[in-house]
């Protein structure tokens, strides 16, 4: 009978992964019109793996949205083309381009109303013109403190707005979709993952990322013991070529690289295992006050 | 790079501990939660950098360790916990999930949402006060969610002198009010986590204690069983079809196991079959197991859709009319008998109303008392009659097909958590009537009255599909003459594929004029 009960067991993973599928599937199941936030890191990799995992063998019911600030990384843009085109996903992308044509950007405005223009209003406005009910998102609870508190079917009302304080109670894996018409839900497939188990599975499945987030020699500045990459001659003197890699990846402005020596997946798994420091202390961006991510949270940024 | 593969394998291998907290406010559960994050080395320099910059600051001490798991703004400003917190750490030994939930009375449908999901939980109890009113409310709230496995810790041991009396007549309090729950095990281990006393490392203070330290205790406890692997149970979650080419029902096994080839049966409509394929990316399987999410075929086409089950032939479900549970109500609008609520279960949305409460029971002793109507945190047996059947187990031998939660219509709120303890069955055939396929004739010079009737049907929800000579001539029957043995026999097969498939015909020709 042990024997038994021990053939009949999954691993870590695959617990998380049929998880995540289950919670896939209701969303397509239950909502007139989802979207699933891609935003090229590696939990859009695995988010999207997932999504073509939970469908297969027919193509992923929904469409991928890309909310562009239009200062990701140029290796971001061209995976991004890549890795949908390869899977046979389809995708959108909007940008907020009044705003980029005003010139905002972290170093002009700053980093809060920068993210506000850019993410934040670029997100919900691309939300508000899809008529989208629900939209995944590849946020885990192990990121950040606010979202270790968000629950897998997130309410958000007209505004797109987050109440912390009034959350809907979720209990075992049945989930609440009602919502009225304009209201939306956020949902959060990997909210159990951790960010060694997204690397782990990416080794396991085979799954393609930006080659960014691998050790390389790369021309950077060092702002604040950060490592704030170069992509034009502006800096040319301070720059120097440091190896490194990314653990997060946003805007080119707002995040830095860690020294590493990772270069394949298995040295970046031993890194993860050993990690001091959270994947987000590179991100300027939820530094930049107190309650940072809490506060966009409850603005609509996801 | 073996060493690390083996690593990652190893790391992949060890197994999972999801575990609830309770107890009441102030009893110290997220400075415990910080101290064992803290001692076990899984707080991340710069969070923790930040944590003592704020102690500092605001707190005027060194490391306040509730600021690791009370995250939002209002809990620091007001020093609770508001929501649950889930907190991921691991130990060569183990991983582990902790749902780190609220002890205030306002917000214990948040400690029933940490505890849904959790196969242990960890109830403080701060030693100077003993067991409270809270303590009780949430052991009774973890055991009826199933929880069989508790851990007491008694925290503050060094605001009562680390006394061993105190310690003791905690326990026997706790033991008397748990006589009659059906926990499995209960463990009790006094401890300080301000001082980390018992906490990660044994306490000099307490050399009476001669039991597990609580991360000890949390690495090895086993808490396996409990997992159904008999009753093979597989709501339908979503179809997924693409022309003719593929037709599969995803879903995540709710309990047992299911083997290709295996006879099954699909309710509502009664109808058999066999698994074809168990279809997945990585390829077929030969077997699937809770809680895998998988796609099934089956070797006979029928119409199976969102919210229909598919079980073994003899070890069905039952088909539920009306029942008894318990229920956790979790809304600031109290309920209402004679309401129409939404009743989510499994993958299916169907409406009841509460007929009546047949006991509320008073969370300082677990009596039984009359009520008529259950209200905010309030916890109780009820009656509900059900307007469609659903397809259910009692939730002590089925958790996932044994509950249920209760949804609000007017204000899309989550009223409620409920548990089935009882149910009335209602028949096979009668829970099959609605779906059962049927052809209606109309002689052909009626056609108006037959489309009519099927844009009716239509608009009820009815399957069905609309056949008169026109389609039958430009496909099925080109060219073959209306009066012919060979047209008759034709629409007779059709309709038989098509009603067995559970779709309704509504049929207009003129080969049954003189007939009918």
């Amino acid at each position: 009978m042990a024997s038994e009960e021990e053939s009949y067991r999954l691993s870590n993973l695959k617990t998380l992964e049929a998880e995540s599928i289950g919670i896939i599937r209701e969303v397509a199941a239950e909502f007139e019109n989802p979207v699933m936030l891609y935003s090229v890191g590696k939990d859009s990799s695995v988010m999207a793996h997932l999504a073509i995992k939970a469908f297969y063998p027919k193509k992923v019911p929904f469409p991928l949205l890309h909310v562009d600030t239009g200062y990701k990384f140029p290796e971001m843009y061209e995976f991004r083309d890549y890795y949908t085109k390869e899977n046979n996903l389809y995708l959108k992308v909007h940008r907020n381009e009044e705003a980029l044509r005003k010139g905002i950007n972290p170093l002009f405005v700053g980093t809060v109303k920068c993210c506000a223009e850019l993410k934040t209003k670029a997100l919900l406005d691309a939300l508000n013109e899809g008529g989208y009910d629900a939209a995944f998102g590849g946020a885990r609870r192990d990121e950040e403190k606010s979202r270790a508190k968000e629950r897998i079917f997130s309410f958000r009302d007209k505004h797109g707005q987050w109440n912390p304080k009034d959350q809907k109670p979720e209990l075992w894996n049945l989930f609440n979709s009602k919502i009225d018409p304009g209201e939306s839900i956020r949902v959060f497939p990997l909210s159990n993952w951790t960010e060694l188990d997204i690397w782990t599975y990416i080794y396991h499945e085979n799954i393609e990322t930006v080659p960014l987030y691998f050790a390389n020699k790369r021309k950077v500045i060092e702002k604040n013991g950060r490592l704030i990459p170069v992509y034009t001659d502006e800096h040319e003197e301070e720059a120097k070529e440091v190896m490194c890699r990314f653990r997060t990846l946003g805007c080119h402005y707002c995040t830095g690289a860690v020294r590493s020596e990772a270069d394949t997946m298995p040295k970046i798994i031993e890194e993860m295992m050993v990690a001091r420091h959270s994947e987000r202390i590179t991100r300027v961006i939820d530094h930049d006050q107190d309650s940072s991510m809490e506060q966009k949270k409850r603005e609509g940024y996801f | 790079m073996k060493g690390s593969e083996s690593l990652i394998e190893q790391n992949q291998n060890i197994d999972l501990l999801r575990f609830a907290t309770a107890g009441s406010v102030d009893d110290g559960k997220s400075t415990l939660i910080g101290r064992l994050l803290y001692d076990s080395k899984s707080i991340f320099e710069d969070q923790l950098n930040s944590i003592k910059n704020y102690s500092k600051a605001h707190r005027d001490q060194d490391i306040d360790y509730s600021l690791v798991t009370d995250g939002l703004k209002s809990e620091r400003e007001q020093g609770i916990t508001i929501d649950v917190a889930y907190r991921f750490y691991s130990t060569p030994k183990r991983r582990f999930i902790i749902a780190d939930t609220p002890g205030h009375e306002q917000y214990t449908r948040n400690m029933a949402t940490g505890a849904s999901n959790a196969s242990l939980a960890l109830i403080l109890i701060d030693a100077r006060n003993g067991v409270m009113t809270q303590t009780r409310r949430h052991t009774f709230i973890s055991s009826l969610l199933g929880i069989r496995h508790f851990v007491v810790a008694v925290n503050k041991m060094d605001l009562v002198d680390y006394s061993e009396e105190v310690f003791d007549s905690i326990v026997n309090e706790y033991n008397t009010f748990t006589d009659k729950l059906s926990a499995e095990s209960i463990y009790f281990i006094p401890l300080s986590a301000l001082k980390g006393d018992n906490v990660i490392e044994r306490s000099d203070n307490m050399p009476w204690y001669q039991g597990s330290t609580l991360l000890d205790y949390l690495e090895n406890v086993n808490v396996s069983g409990g997992r159904n692997l008999i009753d093979f149970r597989f709501p339908v979650q979503y179809v997924n079809w693409s022309g003719n080419d593929f037709r599969g029902y995803c879903g995540t096994i709710s309990s047992g196991v299911i083997r290709k080839g295996e006879k099954v049966r699909v309710l509502p409509s009664g109808k058999t079959s066999e698994i074809s394929r168990i279809v997945t990316y990585e390829g077929d399987l030969d077997y699937a197991f809770a809680p895998m999410a998988v796609t099934l075929c089956l070797k006979d086409d029928i119409d199976i859709s969102r919210s229909d089950v598919i079980a073994r032939a003899h070890n069905l479900p039952a088909i539920v009319g009306s029942m008894e549970a318990n229920l956790v109500w979790m809304d600031a609008e109290p309920m209402e008998i004679g309401k129409d609520y939404l009743i989510k279960h499994t993958t299916n949305t169907i409406k009841g109303q509460f007929t009546e409460v047949v006991y509320m029971f008073d969370p300082e002793d677990i009596h039984r008392k009359p009520a008529d109507f259950l209200k905010l945190n309030d916890i109780g047996k009820v009656s509900i009659e059900l307007k469609t059947p659903i397809f259910a187990d009692i939730y002590s031998e089925n958790k996932s097909t044994g509950s249920f939660i209760i949804i609000d219509p007017h204000t899309n709120q989550t009223a409620a958590a409920g548990m089935i303890s009882k149910y009335k069955q209602v028949s096979p055939d009668k829970a099959c009537e609605s779906v059962k396929a049927r052809v209606i004739r109309y002689p052909g010079d009626k056609k108006a009255e037959a489309q009519a009737n099927y844009d009716r049907l239509s608009m009820q929800g009815t399957h069905c599909i609309y056949v008169d000579d026109d389609v039958l001539f430009e496909g099925l029957c080109k060219g073959v003459p209306v009066d012919s043995e060979k047209y008759s026999n034709t629409i007779e097969n059709l309709c038989n594929i098509v009603t067995r498939s559970g779709v309704s015909v509504v049929l207009c020709s003129e080969c049954f004029n003189d007939r009918s």
